[in-house]
């Protein structure tokens, strides 16, 4: 069993967020309450010295000889400044010109990027040959077949969320298909979200059976 | 099969059977009754390893390829996005690919877009190079860039000039006439860009930032709930992905075969392998016991 007291205080800590599948009870919630703080504490540190020392203060007041200050950096610690206009009801609608600012410069970063990344060249990569050959230039009947499910699976998933036109006839029977697509993805995506959350069981039981107790080699 | 793999089949197939038992009658299985039988799921293949066998998709062996392919020196950027939630996944990717990169002789560049990452990173830091690469020496054979605030904003601006984010490493060296970042002018130099996390910033802000417009050799390696959406990128945005502590097995199982040396390395991903199998038997039964008893009551209530 671990001497180390961070160990220890990791453990109970863990036992007592897990002893919430029991019932609610009042370790938990000072385990909760500890785990919030503790978040909320850390976050705070970081972005402090991050931000407001390593590159605002030493950005407009460079700590070494023959580096240029960087004075458009008060810009943002001012729109910085003004989003805590928020906490005087009076003037709060000043920080909205910051928020707009956010939205306006991340829109902008954003825009042509996923325009190229998700969409030109996804286009691109679905529309593909349906007939596939090897590097050897002879059939390749998984790589086909691949293409053949990606394009049924693309187009029977757009006519699904076609919605101007009753789901009725043919119609209707390939957006049946293109719901039995969005499910198998469905099913993927909640079968590895599954595996997400066991890992993470499975990284506590670790640290609780080797860490602390000692039990594992 | 060992006394302890037996135990641990029996316990989870005798929860198993009780439960369809109490189902089947009608009864209700009371949750905390579910929690308990999934910590033992997980618990007992712990202390009873229970190992499987395990064969590299074709997304992981792209990446080890490619990391084979190039000649020794190449440079290779790693980037640890991720915090201690995903650590038992992603943290056994970082450290294998750590390994495989210095074994094969090429130059590493760390850094992070997550405050958390940096701590994660120095896990490997202290974990994996000290003890398999001694000889490995700070600024000529990798180098430690840090965490740096900004984001997306750090991407946008290492795409097109990575000294001018990085002027330093996290220690305050000048990174300029550093050996490992020798030629190297943007993100777009490197010879291939590895990014492990999963949330934001991570893999799919590498795509958009980094891979797509400057061309650079991108793959990822994620925790499991982002995989499914890091899927589309394959194989011409990403050229590879680890989805999970699955990746992670399959990427130790490639390594430790082809390197004899690392034979008997730690495999913590190949470790939990054991225990997640058993964990999804049981959450696969479980739902089709739901669905069988969901059934039979609709044939009941229909037929009263």
């Amino acid at each position: 069993m671990s001497l180390d007291i961070g160990v220890w205080i990791g453990a109970l800590l863990t036992l007592g967020i897990f002893s919430f599948l029991y019932r609610d009870n009042p370790f938990y919630k000072l385990c909760e309450s500890i785990f919030v703080g503790v978040s909320a504490g850390y976050w705070f540190c970081v972005f402090f010295f991050d931000n407001m020392v390593r590159k605002f203060y030493f950005g407009v007041f460079p700590s070494e000889a023959g580096i240029e200050p960087k004075y458009f950096l008060i810009v943002g610690a001012v729109l910085g400044a003004l989003m805590l206009t928020r906490l005087i009801p009076s003037i709060g609608w000043i920080s909205r010109w910051p928020l707009s600012f956010i939205v306006g410069a991340t829109a902008g970063l954003y825009m042509m990027l996923f325009f190229v990344s998700n969409g030109l060249n996804q286009v691109a990569d679905t529309m593909l040959p349906l007939y596939r050959e090897t590097a050897g230039g002879d059939f390749d009947p998984a790589e086909t077949l691949g293409t053949i499910l990606v394009f049924i699976g693309t187009f029977t998933g757009l006519i699904y969320f076609f919605f101007s036109k009753e789901h009725k006839g043919l119609f209707g029977g390939a957006a049946r298909v293109g719901i039995f697509f969005l499910m198998v993805t469905f099913g993927a995506a909640f079968g590895y979200t599954v595996m997400s959350r066991m890992s993470l069981l499975i990284g506590r039981m670790d640290f609780l059976f080797r860490d602390w107790l000692g039990l594992l080699g | 099969m060992t006394t302890g793999v037996i135990f641990t089949l029996v316990v989870i197939g005798g929860a198993l059977a009780y439960f369809a038992w109490r189902s089947l009658r009608g009864k209700e299985i009371d949750r905390r009754l579910i929690f308990l039988v999934i910590g033992a799921t997980v618990a007992l293949p712990l202390i009873f390893p229970l190992e499987f066998e395990h064969q590299p998709s074709p997304l992981v062996e792209r990446i080890y390829e490619r990391i084979e392919a190039l000649p020794p020196g190449s440079q290779i950027l790693l980037s640890y996005d991720f915090d201690p939630g995903m650590a038992p996944e992603v943290q056994p990717m970082a450290d294998v690919i750590t390994r495989h990169v210095l074994a094969r002789g090429h130059r590493i560049a760390f850094m992070s877009l997550w405050a958390t990452g940096q701590a994660q990173l120095n896990q490997t830091l202290n974990n994996v190079i000290p003890v398999d690469f001694p000889e490995a020496e700070i600024e000529r054979d990798w180098v430690n860039l840090g965490f740096k605030a900004g984001n997306e904003g750090v991407l946008r601006v290492i795409a097109s000039d990575l000294p001018k984010m990085f002027p330093t490493d996290v220690e305050g060296r000048p990174t300029a006439g550093m050996p490992a970042l020798e030629g190297i002018r943007s993100a777009g130099d490197f010879d291939l860009v590895i990014s492990f996390g999963g949330g934001k910033p991570g893999p799919r802000e590498w795509i958009l930032f980094v891979a797509d417009p400057t061309g650079v050799d991108f793959a990822a390696g994620t925790a499991a709930v982002s995989a499914p959406e890091l899927y589309p990128y394959y194989p011409n945005q990403m050229l590879g992905l680890m989805g999970g502590a699955k990746g992670a097995a399959e990427y130790e199982t490639a390594f430790m075969g082809q390197y004899e040396q690392f034979a008997d390395m730690p495999s913590p991903g190949r470790r939990i392998m054991g225990p997640l199998t058993m964990a999804h038997i049981v959450i696969l039964a479980l739902i089709v016991l739901g669905n069988v008893i969901y059934f039979r009551s609709r044939r009941e209530r229909g037929t009263a």
